[in-house]
């Protein structure tokens, strides 16, 4: 097990030079220089136009900038934001917790409606609620996000008045973060009735960004469900006489979860993804918005630092993925 | 077991999703404003955004002079009153007495506002060796961009209540450069006190000021939190907490303001206007912004150096039909090239009617009976002053093709697009300005005068009448007397046409009805201070 963790370690080794490679060189061949960009319809005049250049390091040949660049990142140092003047990795620290949040709901959300709902269609084949289910789950997956989630507001919170339109917490509360989890930090602070508008204003985000992931999830259940369920031990386990609840949860699910735990690993990418789309919509202070906005304004060490730090966090999640597939099946481990 | 678990848990969550009502507000009035994005940072003379003003200069700080809320007129601030010396070159700014500092975690004011605050501030963006110079990337756009470190000379603390500031040459919209965002009055007591403790960016960071709000909190992409300052020199507001809920989808923006959970909101989306006006419990108020859209010509390049050809292609514009395709009614016709709301601005201006008939005649009388092929460069950003320059230049290429002119459209990026025409290689172009103090010198001379040719003056335009009048406008700080010349200078540029004036934008700005006095800033910005909530 030791020896499959460090294999995969050293998988990441090179990954990462690709991510920096490709970052540092791709946001670069975007038309649109940052100073210009800056100063827009006002201008700027040479002698500050080149001033500038040297404050920002672009005067020096590309190479240059590159390695400066690694060497800072080796450091622990993505550079400093172009427009917010502060260094990157403390941006990214105050907002991450948001995404984490919201993709954690997210993938819980998914993962809680998406499996008992794929092996509802299982078990049901070809009966009304496995046509219901699959249609749902395939509109959902058809549903771009940023509609999906207009509509969620409009309904309920405009409509209805059920849930908040956008943000974290409303607004009359003062809570300073602790943790950054607002969940979390709420329930520490005394401010009564924090926790309880934190979670409302935790629902509409938490639906528009997992039904992507649950739709999916929900149709990989099933047809996994299905294969399992067509094998031939099950029916020795029916034929033992085996509650069919049992024979369901125990023998059947836990294999047909191994395919669907590969698909839940990856749809943390699909996620984050999604996170950029539901944060700008609801207001979401997370780094989805951050990245947006630095593309924007060709805010390059943001840029930079954000996707390496993302790309980072993938690849950490993958290993998990990896490593967890050891513990729900023992054969696939360490093999070669 | 697993079954009740699961009963209990859909039963917590329909609770916590329907019986909990929102929190009630204390009896504190509160005021919610749904402002578009963060703020770049709360030092105002280190950017160029608005947003970032909306944030910093305009509810924390003061400035020794400013605009009158709601209009482009200058009244005192921190300085009571000012004398200019007979040559014009010397401004002097009598202090405003017993003006206090914010008092925050970080810093307790131990005195009033008075010169060396003053001089703190300027210094700091003028003189590259002041010790704050670099401080917080050191980078002061609108200083530089409105000319301030070719304009001052020197800035001299005449004594603690008097301060004088020493120009190069004499230049009436000083004043007016007195009042923009980037010189906001910082205190130099708070930036000593952090320059001992070696954290000199927290000045940028953790806003001290002289205004009548006072931030408490800062959430990037989430809140930011002010509550009245209760020794604020002109009375403390009338709302006790202002609050900026970030909000930078504008459908999502409105979603808030319909449900409450926001008292003012910028820039609504143009296809939401009809509904808000509709809307009883909103009140959409509207005005004509500090800025203009045009089509220019480069007036250097063939056939565009005869005034002839610039005159009738204007004719053959059908502003009326751009107004409706590409404002969506969110524009008023532009004649000249200041907006209304500018003073001096000249109501006997004749725009050129739209006659395709007669710009032919004198197209054919310029020497081009057959019309002749051009370009038309299109911006590729969208901008109040022209929210959609593509379909723009396609209204103008088929109003152009009427008279027999075959124009190609062209665009570059952003960056590009301003080097390019900056340069001259485009035939004609679309462009904006949007204002910055309110003075018509900052659009006659910046966007017209000969200076700036090569620079952002990209109709390559400089006629000899024209510059005179706002070259002897600037040396005279009689406003009657500055207000005659430009009058003046409109005609010439008029009768000229060095660019075809399409629109001004108007900007909308929906309010809920509990919102009272609340005014429309001419210069783009939100002010809250004056703004009341009925109960």
């Amino acid at each position: 097990m030791l020896g499959f963790l460090f294999r995969r370690l050293g998988d990441i080794i090179p990954t990462f030079f690709g991510v920096t490679l490709l970052v540092f060189f791709l946001i670069r061949l975007i038309p649109g220089d940052p100073i210009l960009m800056m100063a827009g319809e006002r201008g700027v005049d040479a002698a500050r136009y080149a001033e500038l250049q040297a404050q920002y390091g672009f005067d020096q040949p590309i190479i240059v900038q590159y390695f400066d660049y690694l060497m800072g990142v080796f450091q622990g140092d993505l550079g400093k934001s172009f427009v917010t003047k502060k260094p990157v990795i403390e941006e990214f620290l105050t907002l991450f917790p948001a995404t984490v949040e919201l993709s954690i709901m997210g993938i819980l959300f998914a993962v809680i409606l998406g499996v008992p709902l794929g092996v509802l269609a299982a078990i049901h084949r070809g009966k009304w609620i496995d046509h219901l289910t699959m249609s749902v789950s395939l509109t959902g997956y058809s549903m771009p996000i940023f509609w999906w989630a207009l509509l969620l507001i409009m309904f309920f919170s405009t409509t209805l008045g059920w849930t908040p339109v956008s943000g974290r917490l409303s607004v009359l509360y003062y809570i300073q973060p602790t943790t950054g989890f607002m969940l979390i930090d709420t329930l520490i602070s005394d401010e009564k009735g924090a926790f309880i508008s934190a979670l409302r204003h935790m629902i509409l985000p938490t639906v528009a960004l997992g039904t992507i992931p649950m739709a999916v999830i929900a149709r990989m259940t099933r047809s996994s469900m299905l294969e399992v369920l067509g094998e031939e031990y099950i029916r020795v386990a029916r034929a033992k006489g085996l509650a069919p609840i049992r024979v369901i949860m125990v023998h059947a699910l836990r294999n047909a979860l191994i395919p669907v735990i590969t698909v839940i690993g990856l749809q943390v990418g699909v996620l984050l993804a999604g996170a950029i789309l539901t944060e700008t919509i609801f207001s979401w202070p997370g780094i989805g918005k951050w990245i947006i906005e630095a593309m924007n304004r060709r805010d390059y060490p943001t840029i930079q630092g954000g996707i390496l730090m993302i790309a980072f966090l993938v690849m950490g999640v993958n290993l998990i993925v990896d490593l967890l597939y050891g513990i729900v099946n023992p054969r696939i481990r360490h093999k070669r | 077991m697993k079954a009740n678990f699961v009963k209990v848990a859909i039963g917590a969550g329909l609770l916590a999703a329907t019986a909990l009502a929102a929190p009630t507000a204390a009896s504190a009035k509160t005021l919610v404003y749904c402002s578009e994005g963060s703020p770049e940072g709360f030092n105002p003379s280190l950017y160029t955004a608005g947003t970032t003003f909306d944030a910093s200069s305009r509810q924390i700080y003061n400035r020794l002079v400013q605009f009158k809320r709601g209009t482009t007129t200058i009244v005192p601030g921190l300085a009571t009153s000012w004398d200019v010396s007979a040559d014009g070159q010397e401004y002097t700014f009598n202090l405003r007495k017993g003006v206090k500092f914010h008092t925050t975690d970080l810093f307790t004011p131990t005195r009033d506002f008075n010169a060396d605050d003053v001089i703190f501030t300027f210094m700091r963006q003028f003189d590259k060796n002041h010790p704050y110079h670099g401080v917080s990337g050191g980078s002061y756009e609108y200083f530089n961009a409105m000319s301030m470190p070719d304009l001052i000379k020197d800035i001299v603390k005449v004594d603690d209540y008097t301060v004088k500031f020493v120009l190069n040459r004499p230049e009436a919209p000083f004043i007016a450069n007195m009042a923009m965002d980037f010189a906001s009055v910082l205190s130099a007591e708070y930036a000593d006190k952090m320059m001992e403790a070696g954290t000199p960016e927290q000045v940028d960071l953790e806003p001290v000021g002289t205004g009548p709000f006072q931030r408490i909190q800062y959430q990037k992409d989430a809140v930011i939190r002010y509550k009245a300052f209760p020794e604020y020199w002109e009375g403390k507001a009338a709302i006790d907490n202002l609050i900026f809920a970030i909000t930078p989808d504008s459908t999502v923006r409105y979603q808030k303001l319909k449900a409450g959970e926001c008292h003012v909101m910028p820039y609504p989306n143009p296809a939401d206007l009809t509904e808000m006006d509709a809307d009883a419990s909103i009140n959409l108020m509207s005005q004509e912004g500090l800025n203009v859209g045009y089509l220019g010509y480069n007036t250097q390049k063939e056939p565009f150096t005869n005034p002839k050809v610039r005159k009738a292609l204007n004719m053959a514009i059908n502003k009326d039909a751009i107004i409706e395709g590409v404002y969506q009614g969110a524009g008023a016709a532009a004649k000249n090239p200041i907006p209304p709301t500018i003073w001096s601005y000249n109501n006997d201006t004749v725009d050129d009617p739209y006659d395709p008939e007669a710009a032919k005649a004198m197209l054919a009388e310029a020497g081009f009976p057959e019309g002749f092929k051009t370009d038309i460069w299109a911006m590729p950003v969208q901008r109040p002053y022209n929210p959609n320059a593509r379909r723009m230049a396609e209204l103008i290429q088929a109003d152009w093709a009427k008279i027999g002119v075959d124009a190609e459209i062209v665009s570059y990026e952003w960056g590009e697009y301003l080097e390019r025409t900056k340069k001259g290689e485009q035939g004609t172009f679309m462009l904006g300005w949007t204002g910055d103090n309110g003075d018509p010198d900052n659009f006659l001379a910046v966007l017209l005068g000969c200076d700036a040719v090569g620079g952002s003056n990209r109709a390559q335009w400089c006629n000899e009448e024209f510059d005179k009048l706002i070259q002897q406008a600037k040396t005279t700080s009689d406003v009657l007397e500055r207000t005659r010349l430009y009058e003046e200078a409109q005609l010439v540029f008029k009768r000229e046409a060095p660019w075809a004036t399409i629109a001004h934008s108007i900007v909308f700005e929906p309010i809920r009805n509990e919102v009272v006095d609340y005014k429309i800033d001419p210069f783009g910005g939100h002010i809250f201070y004056g703004v009341d909530i009925k109960e």
